[in-house]
């Protein structure tokens, strides 16, 4: 015979039970509704904007849209490869390094406030990466550019290939260093030839992901690459003077006062959101692979 | 690569190879050491750049002066008073988290406990996605047919039911122009949500099997057992996701400056527009020419910087202190 | 349904100071529970077949076996503990005063009320204090009369051999406390929602051999209320505290028997070679 007696009966609490399930399901579809009318509504339209001389047209001023005159952006999309491919090659060797230097030398007194300090770079305003590229790079060059450009996008990747990497490095067991060392391998030699391609998965689905973060964004490129109507006359021109970018590109359509150049900018919309899913997508694919080995 | 290997453990046999170790580890670790030092570089020259550039701002006006004032005239005085941004952000943000934060624990509480593990996945995997989402993307969207239809829809309504019903509201409901505070607040709140959401979720995964069993033995119901047992032991975690959605917010730019509104100068409404320190900076940078004004922009990036780091620095604490042991501060 | 309900609601009495005498009041004065063919399966691979196996009042079970052989399999379906593992299956019943717990209408959480479960890693609830991990699982059922908690965490405390190092500090967390007192921690915590059946699944297979000797002592004082399950890897262990001792290999209950006997003179060649070392 039991000393208490139960307040609540089974039927309460299971009621109780239920009504949470509802409630979560139920707030769990309100929330996921309107994020999936976005990319809807975005494809739609994108879609429907989409023609060929947005790939093989340039922008130029806002008379040659209004004229009726086939306009495009394929100066954006060669300006945001440009400029995206010089943030990764900047961005990659520091990242990898910090995250190597944070996974292999776990002890090293640096350690604890790279990792803070790394965290907090990383939540800081995509913005201020813009000032600071600014500032280091735009000011003294006196004139925008690609490179600076590709700088504040390569600080807003540092931080997270770093993460990235260190915690891919963790993930392979420490007994297969000390294999290694065991056989009288130099650390180097270790890290280099048996953690990171062991580790070679995570550290691809790192680099993707903060590839995709960076390209999405529009906000340290406003005053670093700026943004040009048209294609340089030289190619050097997408690295040393101002050169468009599809996000930063996408805002001054958007806030455009021409019609026509607010279509364009669906069809930017679309071709961005394309391109940062499919890099989303191959690095959740290759995320999901490594679980399966 | 084993074969290879072997050579290089041959090689390094011979009295060269002392050297070959010694010095390969050596350059390997500077490098390493030098590159991570790289981040803090960054992020304190970050730091100094703000203060130098904004130095000529704080110079002319002070810094209680800067922060306090509440006039921001580019073109005729050239005052620059950061209050009405510091406030826009701050509105903003702390509406956001608070529409968001419920419901993005819910949907990673649904994800991580309830939902069976087909769907809890494909939810997962839309989550990532929509976070993934450039801000300029839901800006268009926002720009385009958010703000139009809360405009028709939802403000102009309102805006005559309260001309009609309750007039002295007006100056506080604002102009239902559709661009503005409460436009900008629930698209963030949007925005917000997947990051919270992978966060709840990072942290409620965490929760070990046996503190889940330990509820479950002791008579509890599905929902008992998160209440006892998942949440406790993953609240720090979520607080500190929390924290990071809510420096998310701070930060967030183009969406923002795309729909508030752009208004300058307090005092702001509840649907009318307002501006925020990310989206004066994304507005103005570009064509600001005084010296003066650069200088203030630069202030408020600083201003930006300083609640940043406060918060994230916040969220490393939590981390540190209340997830690592599943919650020693009670 | 019905009989359940019945049995949850109309468990009602007066708060008494007499210790718990369930076993006379629920009839059946030997055997207390019973699997009986009883199968579970984790998708396709089988964990234990038909197991049939009694559990006496005032008796001490030991499960005994090499790893993976499926004791703790077994265990965990005597509280529907598999219900809440993905892709676990069972088939059979398990009778508890008669009644099959795995039948249709019965809820599990119903059951694992009567039947408590004390893990290999002790438990504790990290964010809770002592106090609140003790009557964890009165406060589910809504209980809020502070005295009455005040009274069964005491006792629960002190049934656990707890109470006097925690006394002066039942608000400090749960996680504070050494390994050995959070195993007994989460004894008292089984004990306070005073169930009839105690599960161990190798309790002290993760203290150190002080802690373990005081839930060996400890588990002599419970069986004189309760009837208990225990598995063990330490056939010392078995030895000393079970009064009946099962012996599982590959999923089947090989032999089943009252320890002394199965110890001194198995009726198996299989228990014999594990118990004497040749595998396992």
């Amino acid at each position: 015979m039991k000393n208490f007696s139960e307040h609540k009966t089974l039927w309460q609490r299971n009621l109780w039970d239920r009504f949470m399930v509802a409630l979560l399901t139920f707030s769990t579809i309100m929330v996921m509704l309107p994020l999936l009318i976005i990319i809807g509504y975005v494809v739609v339209n994108g879609i429907s904007a989409l023609n060929w001389d947005l790939f093989t047209q340039e922008l130029g001023s806002p008379a040659r849209a209004m004229q009726g005159k086939s306009t495009g952006l394929i100066h954006t999309m060669l300006g945001t490869a440009v400029v995206d491919l010089l943030a990764i090659i900047i961005a990659a060797p520091v990242g990898l390094g910090a995250g190597i230097m944070l996974s292999e030398y776990p002890d090293h007194k640096l350690n604890p406030i790279l990792r803070v300090i790394n965290d907090t770079l990383n939540g800081m305003p995509a913005i201020l990466k813009g000032l600071l590229a600014f500032a280091l790079i735009v000011k003294p060059m006196g004139t925008f550019s690609g490179l600076s450009g590709g700088f504040a996008l390569a600080f807003v990747m540092i931080p997270i290939i770093a993460r990235s990497t260190e915690s891919a490095l963790m993930s392979i067991p420490w007994s297969i260093r000390e294999a290694g060392l065991a056989i009288g391998l130099p650390r180097w030699r270790v890290v280099l030839s048996t953690v990171m391609p062991a580790a070679r998965t995570g550290l691809v689905t790192g680099f993707l992901i903060a590839f995709a973060r960076a390209a999405g964004e529009a906000a340290p490129l406003m005053f670093t690459s700026f943004g040009n109507n048209y294609l340089p006359n030289h190619w050097t021109g997408m690295i040393l003077g101002p050169v468009d970018t599809l996000p930063q590109r996408l805002y001054s359509l958007a806030i455009s006062p021409y019609k026509e150049w607010h279509e364009l900018g669906w069809a930017a919309g679309i071709v961005l959101l394309g391109f940062v899913v499919t890099l989303f997508i191959i690095a959740r694919m290759l995320t999901r692979e490594k679980n399966y080995d | 690569m084993i074969m290879k290997d072997k050579q290089k453990e041959g090689i390094s046999k011979k009295p060269l190879g002392i050297i070959y170790r010694w010095l390969g580890d050596r350059i390997f670790f500077t490098l390493a050491f030098a590159l991570g030092l790289t981040i803090i570089v960054l992020s304190v020259s970050m730091a100094w750049v703000l203060s130098d550039e904004s130095s000529l701002a704080f110079k002319e006006f002070g810094i209680g002066g800067f922060l306090t004032g509440t006039t921001w005239n580019p073109g005729v005085g050239l005052k620059f008073g950061a209050l009405p941004f510091i406030l826009g952000t701050m509105v903003t943000s702390v509406a956001a988290l608070a529409i968001a934060f419920l419901p993005a624990i819910a949907i990673g509480i649904f994800i991580a406990e309830y939902a069976p593990k087909w769907i809890g996945s494909i939810i997962d995997n839309l989550i990532h996605l929509i976070a993934a989402i450039p801000s300029v993307v839901v800006g268009i969207w926002g720009i385009f047919a958010f703000a139009p239809w809360m405009r028709e829809s939802v403000y102009i309504p309102v805006f005559n039911w309260t001309a009609n019903n309750w007039p002295s509201l007006l100056p506080v409901l604002g102009n239902p122009m559709g661009y503005g505070i409460a436009t900008a607040t629930i698209i963030l709140a949007l925005m917000i949500i997947p990051f919270t959401t992978v966060l709840t979720r990072d942290a409620i995964s965490k929760v070990p099997r046996e503190q889940r069993e330990a509820a479950w033995a002791l008579g509890a119901t599905r929902w008992e057992v998160i209440r006892m047992a998942v949440l406790p032991y993953a609240r720090g975690g979520i607080l500190a996701g929390v924290m990071l959605s809510f420096g998310r917010a701070i930060g967030e730019t183009m969406a923002v400056a795309m729909l508030i509104g752009n208004k300058n100068t307090l005092p702001f409404t509840i649907i009318g527009p307002a501006a925020t320190m990310p989206s004066v900076i994304i507005n103005e940078f570009r064509e600001a020419v005084g010296s003066l004004h650069v200088s203030s922009l630069m202030g408020i990036g600083l201003v930006l910087f300083v609640i940043s780091l406060t918060v994230n620095l916040i969220a490393a604490y939590i981390t540190r202190k209340l997830s690592a042991t599943g919650g020693q501060l009670v | 349904m019905l009989k359940n309900k019945k049995l949850a609601g109309a468990v009602v009495s007066e708060k008494t100071n007499i210790p718990n005498k369930k076993i006379e009041e629920n009839g059946l004065p030997g055997i207390r529970m019973e699997s009986r063919d009883l199968t579970v399966k984790y998708g396709t691979v089988t964990g234990v077949k038909n197991i049939s196996l009694p559990i006496c009042n005032e008796k001490v079970t030991a499960l005994i076996g090499p790893s993976g052989c499926g004791k703790t399999t077994f265990l965990r379906s005597l509280n529907r503990m598999h219900d809440i593992t993905r892709n676990a299956t069972v088939s059979g019943e398990v009778l508890l005063d008669g009644r099959n717990i795995y039948h249709p209408k019965v809820n599990p959480v119903d059951i694992r009320r009567k039947v408590g479960i004390i893990f290999q890693k002790p438990t504790p609830f990290p964010t809770m204090s002592i106090f609140n991990n003790v009557v964890a699982g009165l406060k589910l059922v809504g209980i809020k009369n502070k005295k009455l908690l005040n009274e069964v965490c005491e006792r629960a405390l002190k049934q656990a051999a707890l109470f006097d190092e925690v006394k002066d500090r039942l608000n400090s967390p749960g996680g504070s406390l050494s390994g050995g007192q959070q195993q007994r921690l989460s004894i008292a915590r089984a004990l306070a929602i005073e169930p009839e059946v105690i599960l161990m699944d190798e309790p002290t297979s993760s203290l150190d051999p002080q802690s373990s000797s005081k839930i060996e002592d400890l588990i002599h004082e419970l069986k004189k209320n309760y009837a208990i399950v225990i598995v063990t890897h330490n056939l010392q262990q078995a030895g000393r505290v079970s009064d009946n001792t099962g012996f599982f290999y590959l999923g089947e209950l090989v032999e089943f028997g009252e320890t002394e006997k199965i110890y001194t003179n198995p009726a198996n060649k299989r228990t014999e070679e594990y118990l004497t070392g040749k595998f396992g």
